[in-house]
């Protein structure tokens, strides 16, 4: 822990001093509903720590996570019928590569129409921006084991089931926590962009009217408390990662 | 009745034009210790990959002990050229492979059994270590301890101690009679350096031409046990020449 800040002390104080530079140029500017300082974000979070933290926040975390724990199923479902049978992986790879060239930014007032106001509309502009990267690095851990070693287990007399768990699913564990490290932050960024075109709650929808009632403050304070989730939700997989990794690429 | 007999048996690869095992018979007595030698690329894996199934013969009968391959199961071990330990699990772990994809064992049972091939290899106190904290020999004897527990009598050896040092892998070779010479299984050891094939078999089967259509069988003039001296008999010697004039015939620099 000591050495993983000693590790990021040049980045913690680059920073610092960014923030000193925004404090400054802000405070010379001196037009807050533009351009806040730092400090006046700070202030305005704390008072409005009451409908943030227990309204905005967990509405935009519930969209979170059912968006991420719809992209995890059907990733890690897409993967593995990719990698069992050639002929489902020639039919959906290319599908799941065009549905990121969609701008979902674009489309998802579409979603506000056919869904509504409520959850089920963010959570799919959630699950259309994660499932791509989950599926697409989760089918390439599962391709990366080793054809030799399948054959060696066959040797043994092993099914198709049992060279999938002792050597596919290993395989594609180190893939599949780089996939939620990559899912994670971008869930939210879903979420967020998703409440920010239509919603009744959220922090994105909570930033959208801040802007309408030209208050600078109001507007950064969601995008910051999104960013430190992030970093936090992050962290928190990378903690796991560590636990249940025990080996990295080839040794 | 014979360890492992070959009828007859062709191949051809999908995409070649040619059978590289054309119609080849051979059989091998139980307990014996054969080399087949060969340049590289003459198919002699393919012999291998045949017999352990993983590829189908395109017409002949492979035998062992007497009754047909097809649909058997564990008849055979098979230790491939490179050690194969899977880097995520522990050496213990990954030597009690075998009797964990043959179900039929408790864990503990298993464990007991997994600890007691890998003291035979020479490697007790390993079972927690991760195979990369282990010499290029230590991989190869906890490889050979994984094959060991397959149970099968019949070992099919695939350059194991190719990729090794020459330091490594002379005591590697006398280490492997030894553990034969204990064990008592058929073993089957392909290579392509013609000392480590005279110094472990009881006869040497030596690849003459591709298509393989015959393996050469020719006799080792020296008793077991054996150690290195042995190599320096002038009737082994001669064995050597003799073997290397077979083999450089087929090799085009």
């Amino acid at each position: 822990m000591k050495r993983a800040c000693k590790g990021n002390l040049p980045a913690l104080i680059f920073l610092l001093v960014l923030v000193m530079v925004w404090q400054a140029g802000a405070m010379g500017m001196n037009a807050s509903y533009i351009l806040p300082t730092p400090l006046e974000i700070l202030q305005r979070m704390w008072e409005l720590r009451g409908p943030l933290f227990t309204v905005h926040l967990p509405a935009t975390m519930a969209v979170t996570a059912i968006g991420l724990a719809i992209s995890l199923v059907l990733g890690l479902a897409l993967a593995v019928v990719m990698d069992a049978s050639d002929m489902v992986r020639r039919m959906l790879y290319p599908v799941v590569v065009v549905s990121q060239t969609i701008p979902t930014t674009a489309i998802a007032p579409l979603f506000v129409l056919w869904f509504g106001y409520g959850i089920w509309s963010k959570v799919l502009v959630t699950v259309l921006i994660t499932f791509f990267p989950i599926t697409i690095t989760v089918y390439d851990g599962l391709r990366s084991a080793k054809t030799e070693m399948a054959e060696l287990l066959q040797t043994y007399g092993a099914t198709r089931r049992e060279i999938f768990w002792k050597i596919k699913a290993p395989c594609a564990l180190p893939y599949f926590f780089s996939a939620i490290k990559m899912a994670v932050p971008m869930s939210i960024i879903g979420a967020a962009i998703g409440e920010w075109l239509g919603a009744q709650s959220g922090l994105g929808y909570f930033s959208r009217r801040m802007m309408t009632q030209l208050d600078g403050a109001g507007v950064f304070a969601p995008i910051v408390i999104l960013s430190v989730t992030a970093m936090v939700a992050v962290g928190i997989v990378a903690l796991l990662e560590r636990k249940f990794v025990r080996w990295r690429g080839e040794s | 009745m014979s360890a492992l007999e070959f009828r007859q048996v062709s191949y051809r690869y999908p995409s070649e034009n040619f059978d590289i095992i054309d119609r080849l018979s051979f059989q091998v007595e139980p307990g014996s210790f054969h080399c087949i030698i060969g340049v590289s690329g003459c198919g002699k894996s393919t012999i291998f990959r045949m017999t352990n199934g993983l590829l189908q013969p395109k017409g002949g009968d492979i035998l062992v002990d007497g009754q047909p391959v097809g649909g058997r199961k564990r008849y055979c071990g098979y230790m491939p050229q490179k050690d194969l330990l899977f880097p995520w699990r522990t050496v213990g772990e990954n030597v009690a492979l075998p009797l964990e994809i043959a179900g039929g064992l408790s864990k503990v049972q298993r464990r007991q059994k997994a600890q007691a091939a890998l003291a035979d290899v020479g490697l007790e106190g390993c079972w927690d270590k991760m195979p990369h904290e282990l010499s290029g020999g230590m991989r190869q004897r906890a490889a050979f301890a994984r094959t060991m527990l397959t149970g099968s009598d019949l070992l099919l050896l695939d350059e194991p101690f190719s990729a090794l040092d020459f330091l490594t892998r002379i005591s590697m070779q006398e280490w492997l009679l030894d553990q034969w010479g204990r064990h008592k299984k058929t073993i089957l050891f392909i290579t392509h350096d013609v000392e480590e094939a005279v110094f472990l078999s009881s006869s040497v089967l030596v690849v003459e031409s591709t298509p393989i259509c015959s393996l050469t069988e020719i006799p080792v003039p020296a008793p077991f046990p054996r150690d290195r001296s042995c190599l320096k008999m002038p009737e082994m010697v001669d064995l050597k020449e003799r073997l290397i004039a077979l083999l450089r015939k087929q090799v085009r620099p």
